[in-house]
């Protein structure tokens, strides 16, 4: 990683990099655009939410705000959903609104040029290519780009109203 | 600099809008034999304090037209002017005028400078008219008799009654010249307010009603709101609200730390802690006062809304007000502008008749309309009521027929009525621009329910409506009972609470497997909140349980859960800033230990048990018979 950074620094100057937030699921690591961080946070114990999927934890109080927490390990099936003092949550920021996704651990900022983000291959796995930003090797690893944005407001997450939410703002 | 010259246009904005809603309201307070020099006098600063600001930023549009205002305002409150309706009629119609230029320059639109210099000609006819400068007037008059016609015409005979011949139409244009044709006598001012009422008898007479309804509708409330106020951006005070909940939260880990506390400083620190406590409720008290404004806000529009439209209409209406000092929301005061202008608008067009029709039905000639808001427990209450001839039965069923509704014949009068929410439903037989198109009471209805009210609808034919608005007090705090089930706490807002009690083996009844409670002589349906909730580790058996007796606005039923927790005042969080609504849930709040408890939707539980309750009642009855 490192080595991987300095690689970087060198070329600062002759195109513009991302920052991503690399995080860890399961055996798989996953990126998100670190704009989107608002904070990270330990896991605590969560109020639940009748009638909502098994992914959505529930919601915590962060500092007054009533912020879901959603469980991307149950909603990708990627790993074990345990919770222990290891647990962490980052907390996003999207669209002015804020929510919590837990994952197995944060490993590293990483940055990256355009040319470095290889296409998503079409998987029909769990994980929906328009979810997708793209795929970058890295140490031999590969991370997935996770287009935060557009995972947290869909549909499928159903976090959101849609149509009236969106409708009123 | 720019950034800081949009800052005072903005706040200049703001006071104009301020001055011109006042302007108006002043105007429809005045009475006309003997009008009051301080009202003509707080008509002719408001005129003054937007040209002085409009000159200062180079907006001419305003100073021009506020000028010729302020020297016909200044001539009235000298008395060297006598007022009529027609000039009355023309200033409302400058103030609106005002409304528009101000929203152009606010918006960076256009101005329409033509009708401006047309709104200058014709308020100069009247200062003309009055100055008793020969030589000018008189050809000043030639010159300006066009557009000044055109202006009236615009300005006058569309309020006028429709139903008005047209030979009635010329002859009012003709008397308004006639009133501005002795301009020359030095006696004018006398001879001009005496000219419109001979005139226009009926017109005159309908004005006198307004102005009667807005003055009692409206003196009260202005004597009320006192001048000593400030200007504070709402941002501020919902973020002071949201500090003192934290505030709040902070004090009740505080007292539980105090509870455990063990050493010779104990009392101390608990009386410290009780004094902070009792501190706290109270600035928590004050700051929610701040967000909490009369009705009569949104009320003394109303005046103005029922004096055109029953111009328009040809009708006689009479506005009644009562409880505009009544406290609610300001979030909830601006949502319902729009419902409440719909439904009295609604009350003057379809509700009340023409006179003819009043007449004849053996009613007075005058509709009544009366707009009361009173508070009942944590609910405000506005009802819109008029006299009229209620909604028709047949009409609404035909009509709901023909859109396609299935609905049988012997459906309730409730039901029926409800039927006009319904989307694109209008009985009117003639689409006007007042009503008639369909689109509005399902909106009302809508916006009504989006601020968490509800409304309904008592008619009786031949003797009026009455719009019924159930809405909550406050959406930022409730006095909550805390209880539990399983590992979960929960809020259940204590006004819907009737008792809790934990019930005797015989009092459980068996009615196809589900539960009854035998208390008071009634039978109670049981709702469980573990099922609702689906929490997994809670008591069943309501024996060893709690059972705590509810009533909704329409239902009555038991909530079973494990334990009462405490009654405690929360702070009522909106979840949908973050996430979504959730069915039975009414909000969230923070709890002393910094945990989430949500805050139960009464209503939308009762709800979740209508099928049942009807079940139930229905073979209640079977059983006693």
């Amino acid at each position: 990683m490192n080595t991987l950074t300095s690689d970087n620094n060198n070329n600062d100057q002759q195109e513009q990099l991302k920052e991503f937030l690399s995080f860890i699921l399961g055996d798989e690591h996953y990126a998100l655009d670190i704009m989107s961080v608002k904070e990270i946070r330990g896991y605590e114990t969560v109020t639940k939410i009748a009638n909502a999927p098994p992914f959505i934890k529930g919601v915590i109080n962060l500092r007054g705000d009533i912020v879901p927490i959603v469980d991307l390990r149950l909603k990708f099936e990627v790993g074990k959903a345990v919770y222990d003092e290891f647990t962490i949550v980052i907390m996003l920021n999207v669209n002015n609104r804020i929510v919590g996704i837990v994952v197995d651990g944060v490993s590293d900022v990483i940055k990256l040029k355009s040319d470095e983000i290889r296409p998503p291959p079409e998987f029909g796995v769990a994980f929906d290519s328009k979810f997708l930003l793209g795929l970058a090797p890295i140490n031999d690893e590969m991370i997935i780009l996770v287009n935060i944005e557009r995972l947290i407001s869909s549909d499928e997450l159903g976090l959101y109203e849609n149509k009236t939410t969106n409708s009123q703002e | 600099m720019a950034i800081d010259m949009q800052q005072f246009h903005g706040v200049f904005f703001e006071e104009s809008q301020e001055h011109l809603e006042e302007m108006e309201q002043l105007l429809m307070e005045l009475d006309l034999e003997d009008p009051d020099y301080e009202q003509l006098n707080s008509i002719f600063r408001a005129a003054h304090s937007i040209k002085g600001g409009s000159g200062i930023f180079g907006l001419d549009a305003l100073t021009g037209l506020t000028h010729v205002m302020e020297n016909l305002l200044d001539l009235a409150r000298n008395g060297a002017m006598q007022l009529n309706v027609a000039l009355v009629d023309k200033l409302l119609a400058t103030v609106d005028m005002l409304k528009v230029i101000l929203n152009c320059y606010r918006n960076e639109q256009e101005i329409d400078w033509k009708s401006i210099e047309k709104e200058i000609t014709a308020l100069n006819q009247f200062l003309g008219n009055d100055k008793n400068t020969e030589a000018d007037d008189g050809f000043g008059f030639f010159e300006e008799v066009s557009p000044t016609a055109e202006e009236e015409a615009f300005g006058f005979f569309e309020t006028e009654d429709k139903e008005k011949t047209k030979s009635e139409i010329e002859d009012d244009g003709f008397g308004f010249f006639e009133a501005i044709a002795p301009s020359d006598n030095p006696n004018n001012s006398s001879a001009t307010p005496a000219a419109p009422p001979q005139k226009t008898p009926s017109k005159k007479k309908s004005e006198q009603y307004n102005h009667k309804s807005s003055k009692k509708a409206k003196a009260p409330p202005t004597n009320d709101t006192v001048r000593a106020t400030i200007r504070v951006d709402t941002n501020k005070v919902d973020s002071l609200v949201n500090l003192v909940g934290e505030i709040v939260i902070t004090q009740s880990m505080l007292t539980m730390i105090g509870s455990d506390f063990e050493s010779i400083q104990e009392d101390k620190l608990q009386n410290a802690i009780a004094e902070l406590e009792r501190n706290t409720r109270e600035i928590q008290e004050a700051v929610m006062s701040i967000r909490m404004l009369p009705m009569s806000f949104v009320f003394n529009r109303f005046p103005r809304v029922v004096r055109d439209l029953s111009s328009k209409l040809g009708k006689k209406v009479e506005l009644i007000i009562d409880g505009g000092n009544t406290e609610i929301d300001k979030g909830l005061i601006e949502k319902l502008v729009d419902p409440l202008t719909h439904l009295i608008r609604n009350s003057i067009d379809h509700g009340i008749e023409q006179p003819e029709a009043r007449i004849a039905s053996g009613k007075s000639e005058i509709g009544k309309v009366t707009l009361v808001a009173s508070q009942r427990g944590g609910n405000i209450l506005i009802s819109i009521i008029d006299d009229g001839n209620g909604l028709n039965r047949e009409k609404i069923l035909e009509k709901a027929k023909e859109k396609g509704i299935n609905i049988s014949d012997d459906i309730s009068n409730q039901q029926v009525w409800d039927l006009i929410f319904a989307a694109g439903f209008s009985t009117a037989t003639v689409v006007t621009d007042v009503s008639g198109r369909g689109v509005g009471m399902d909106v009302v209805k809508r916006n009504i329910e989006s601020i968490g009210g509800q409304i309904e609808i008592e008619s009786t034919p031949g003797q009026g409506s009455s719009f019924n608005i159930r809405l909550p007090l406050t959406l930022a705090i409730v006095d909550g009972m805390c209880v539990s089930v399983g590992d979960q706490v929960y809020v259940v807002p204590l006004i819907n609470i009737i008792e809790s009690i934990q019930p005797e083996f015989e009092q459980i009844k068996y009615l196809t497997n589900e539960r009854l409670l035998w208390v008071r002589d009634q039978y109670w349906p049981i709702l469980n909140l573990h099922q609702l909730m689906e929490i997994s580790n809670a008591n069943d058996d309501p024996t060893s349980a709690i059972l705590i007796l509810i009533e909704s606005s329409k239902k009555r039923f038991a909530l079973l859960v494990d334990a009462l927790v405490g009654q405690q005042q929360v702070v009522i969080k909106n979840l949908e800033h973050h996430y979504r609504r959730i069915a039975g849930v009414a909000g969230a709040t923070i709890m002393g230990d910094g945990s989430v408890a949500l805050i139960l939707d009464v209503e939308s539980l009762s709800n979740q048990i209508t099928t049942n309750i009807q079940e139930i009642e229905a073979n209640h009855e079977y059983s006693n018979v």
